[in-house]
């Protein structure tokens, strides 16, 4: 039987495989004439890779000083902020960081009145930017090899290497193009982008003296960027652990279970 | 329910009786937990318990979610956003729903190749067959219209593409699709009702199911070697079958559970793999993806549907003789339907007098050669429709309709088929070494 197993298990495996591989590939055309991503480290990657809380804390003082500007990051309400697995500030600080920094329009007061946890970021589309909540699931940095996407296996999707990649691309090459000024970016798709050079490195002072050059700045905001996209998961991952684990160990019992049933049947109740 | 003699339920106790005399529910369930199995079926027939998982998997996180998400174009995509942040366990919910599906459609196509290889859509299968396909296209229904509820960029794009093709039948084409559509363009009204109908389906899908399974439970299960269980008698069947409840319960369980540990992992470490980036942005009719790309379940007939361009001559053929009215778009979308309808006529078509691939040494190659096709299709539905794909692609399809049209008929004609064992009972022992005189206890 186990010669059998294994042999369906195989062939299941390259079946899976190959459609997983053609899967990749339909994510591989979506950046359209692909830019140069590079692979950076980032804490969260892997199966048991987590947010590191202060990397996200840096990368929202990137946003709030920076991208604020222009972006918005809709999806995302204030008081997540201090939730488990995320940048984790205090209620405290969460309630000073969005009075201080946001402010919402009220519809009942018809005004505008300071931001409270309880509200998300305000949407931005004053630069006509896309908002920023989901950036880093809405672009893929990997497709190769020949566009099979089976480096995603290894890579990860790569949307926080993409927004990385890009902050970083810039060439300093600029050109004007129907009264729009476009700058060379080696990560965008098509080379030009029509967003000026965001970080130049040394933007931001960091509260905990941590290096702010650009590519540090850079890996910060896409981390922050990722958590944005996804903040549960950490706890996701934890729950596909504690699943596979458990379903791992009800497989063996069941294994076990079948092969006693069907051991009289398959060998004589005299064998046994 | 079942064709083969074997021991029916007595009730026992006097509460038993007076429960059978007026609803014979527990003698309809031990009835069919009970059936007898052909005790040699192997791993691929773990299929079909993996699919009634996915059924209810799909069902009870789906109903879960309807509690949450808002079918509203202004809404939908912020109210899969709440979902994910602020349900409880929401961001295991949305994704054990979207990869869930992705598990029924691979579970489906191994179902669907197993009953190929094996010959399971033969007579006296055929309708167990037909049901199967009818659930596999109501599949396809409920998944097209489930990924357009997220109202992302390839759910909107995609909506608008596959509405499009029934915008290809002449004359009433376009009437259909704004009545489909519920107006000139994809909006709202469809959102609305797509959304009522991903909800109907898969309770059609639940109630096809049974009729599935009462047709199996009428003709008995297809085993590896294709043999019939011998009926003649009840000692007969006990020596070619053994009872469904516990032998193949627990073995389907423990695949079942295998298989769940795999898909776990992808949800857990890996939720968005399978999916698509553009589908994070929200639906923007003014903004056209650089590629449209379906779901990778769609993908072999998406990449039938775009084979047949104007340049093929059969395509110019069809449109010359039907003085115009079948043109490149429309030849398409037939081609598209035709070759689930050719998979349906599978019974027909086969004409060999076996029907295990087992012992069919030519058909059993022609087989493999379906499978990488249709995995070579799944790839081409995923590239950009340019040389030297659209030639591939149009090979890939030629072949699939070849294998139904031409192959299977062909076949029975010239192939000559090995002898197969003369009943389960000596293949089950050939397998496990004990010779077939052995008095089977």
């Amino acid at each position: 039987m186990f010669k059998k197993l294994t042999l369906s298990a195989i062939t299941a495996l390259v079946l899976g495989a190959a459609g997983a591989l053609v899967v990749g590939t339909s994510a591989a055309n979506a950046a359209g004439g692909a830019g140069h991503i590079e692979d950076f480290d980032f804490s969260f990657e892997g199966a048991f890779g987590t947010y590191d809380q202060h990397q996200l804390q840096r990368g929202l003082q990137i946003y709030t000083e920076v991208c604020a500007s222009c972006h918005g990051l809709q999806y995302v309400p204030f008081r997540t902020l201090g939730d488990a697995g995320g940048p984790q500030f205090s209620e405290d600080e969460v309630r000073a960081y969005a009075e201080q920094n946001f402010e919402i329009y009220d519809e009942e007061l018809e005004d505008f009145r300071p931001a409270k946890p309880a509200d998300h970021f305000p949407a931005n589309t004053s630069a006509g930017a896309p908002d920023l909540t989901l950036m880093a699931k809405a672009r893929a940095g990997f497709h190769g090899p020949y566009g099979l996407g089976i480096n995603q296996f290894f890579k990860g999707i790569g949307g926080p290497e993409y927004i990385a990649s890009l902050l970083t691309g810039y060439t300093g090459e600029e050109k004007e193009e129907a009264g729009v000024t476009l700058y060379e970016n080696t990560a965008f798709a098509g080379g030009w982008i029509s967003m000026a050079p965001p970080l130049y490195g040394e933007d931001v002072e960091y509260a905990d003296g941590h290096s702010n050059s650009l590519h540090h700045e850079a890996q910060d905001i896409s981390a922050f960027l990722m958590w944005s996209a996804e903040p549960k998961m950490m706890a996701r991952k934890q729950a596909g652990f504690t699943a596979v684990l458990f379903l791992s160990v009800l497989a063996v019992l069941l294994y076990l279970t079948n092969k006693r049933l069907w051991k009289p049947i398959k060998y004589g109740r005299k064998d046994d | 329910m079942s064709g083969i003699p074997h021991d029916s339920y007595e009730p026992k106790t006097g509460f038993e009786k007076w429960i059978h005399e007026r609803l014979p529910v527990v003698g309809l369930v031990y009835d069919t937990i009970m059936i007898p199995t052909p005790k040699n079926l192997n791993w691929w027939w773990i299929w079909g318990i993996v699919l009634a998982y996915c059924l209810v998997h799909m069902i009870v996180t789906g109903i879960i979610l309807a509690m949450h998400y808002t079918p509203h174009v202004d809404l939908a995509f912020a109210s899969v956003e709440h979902i994910t942040r602020n349900v409880n366990g929401g961001f295991m919910l949305r994704y054990l729903h979207a990869n869930g599906a992705a598990l029924f459609f691979f579970a489906v196509y191994i179902h669907i190749f197993r009953g190929l290889y094996y010959g399971s859509y033969k007579a006296p299968r055929e309708i167990t067959w037909i049901i199967g396909m009818l659930i596999f296209l109501m599949m396809m229904g409920a998944g097209f219209m489930g990924y357009v509820l997220p109202w992302g960029q390839m759910s909107f794009w995609g909506a608008t593409v596959i509405t499009g093709l029934f915008g290809a039948i002449p004359f009433v084409g376009e009437a259909i699709q704004t009545w489909l559509l519920g107006g000139p363009a994809v909006d709202n009204a469809t959102l609305n009702r797509f959304f009522s109908l991903h909800y109907l389906l898969p309770f059609v899908i639940a109630a096809l199911v049974v009729v599935h399974i009462w047709a199996f439970h009428t003709t008995g299960n297809n085993n590896p070697t294709g043999v019939d269980v011998r009926t003649d008698s009840k000692e007969s069947v006990k020596k070619d079958t053994l009872p469904f409840w516990p032998y193949f319960v627990i073995k389907d369980l423990f695949a079942l559970v295998v298989v769940l540990a795999i898909f776990f992992a992808v949800v857990g470490f890996m939720p968005n793999y399978l999916g698509h980036p553009d589908n994070y942005i929200e639906a923007n009719p003014l903004v056209t993806p650089a590629h449209i790309v379906p779901e990778w379940f769609f993908l072999p007939f998406y990449a039938i549907l775009r084979a047949f361009t104007s340049e093929v001559w059969v395509v110019q053929f069809a449109s010359f003789i039907t003085g115009g009215i079948i043109d490149a778009k429309f030849f398409g979308v037939i081609a598209m339907f035709a070759a689930i309808a050719v998979m349906a006529l599978a019974p027909w078509l086969d004409t060999s007098s076996v029907r295990s691939a087992r012992f069919r040494p030519m058909l059993k190659w022609w087989f493999w050669l379906l499978v990488v096709d249709f995995v070579v299709l799944m790839w081409l539905g995923a590239m950009p429709a340019e040389e030297p794909y659209a030639t591939f692609s149009l090979i890939a399809s030629a072949y699939w309709f070849g294998y139904f049209l031409v192959i299977l008929p062909l076949m029975g004609v010239i192939e000559k088929p090995l002898t197969p064992p003369a009943t389960i009972e000596e293949d089950f022992n050939n397998m496990y070494g004990k010779s077939a005189d052995t008095p089977a206890e």
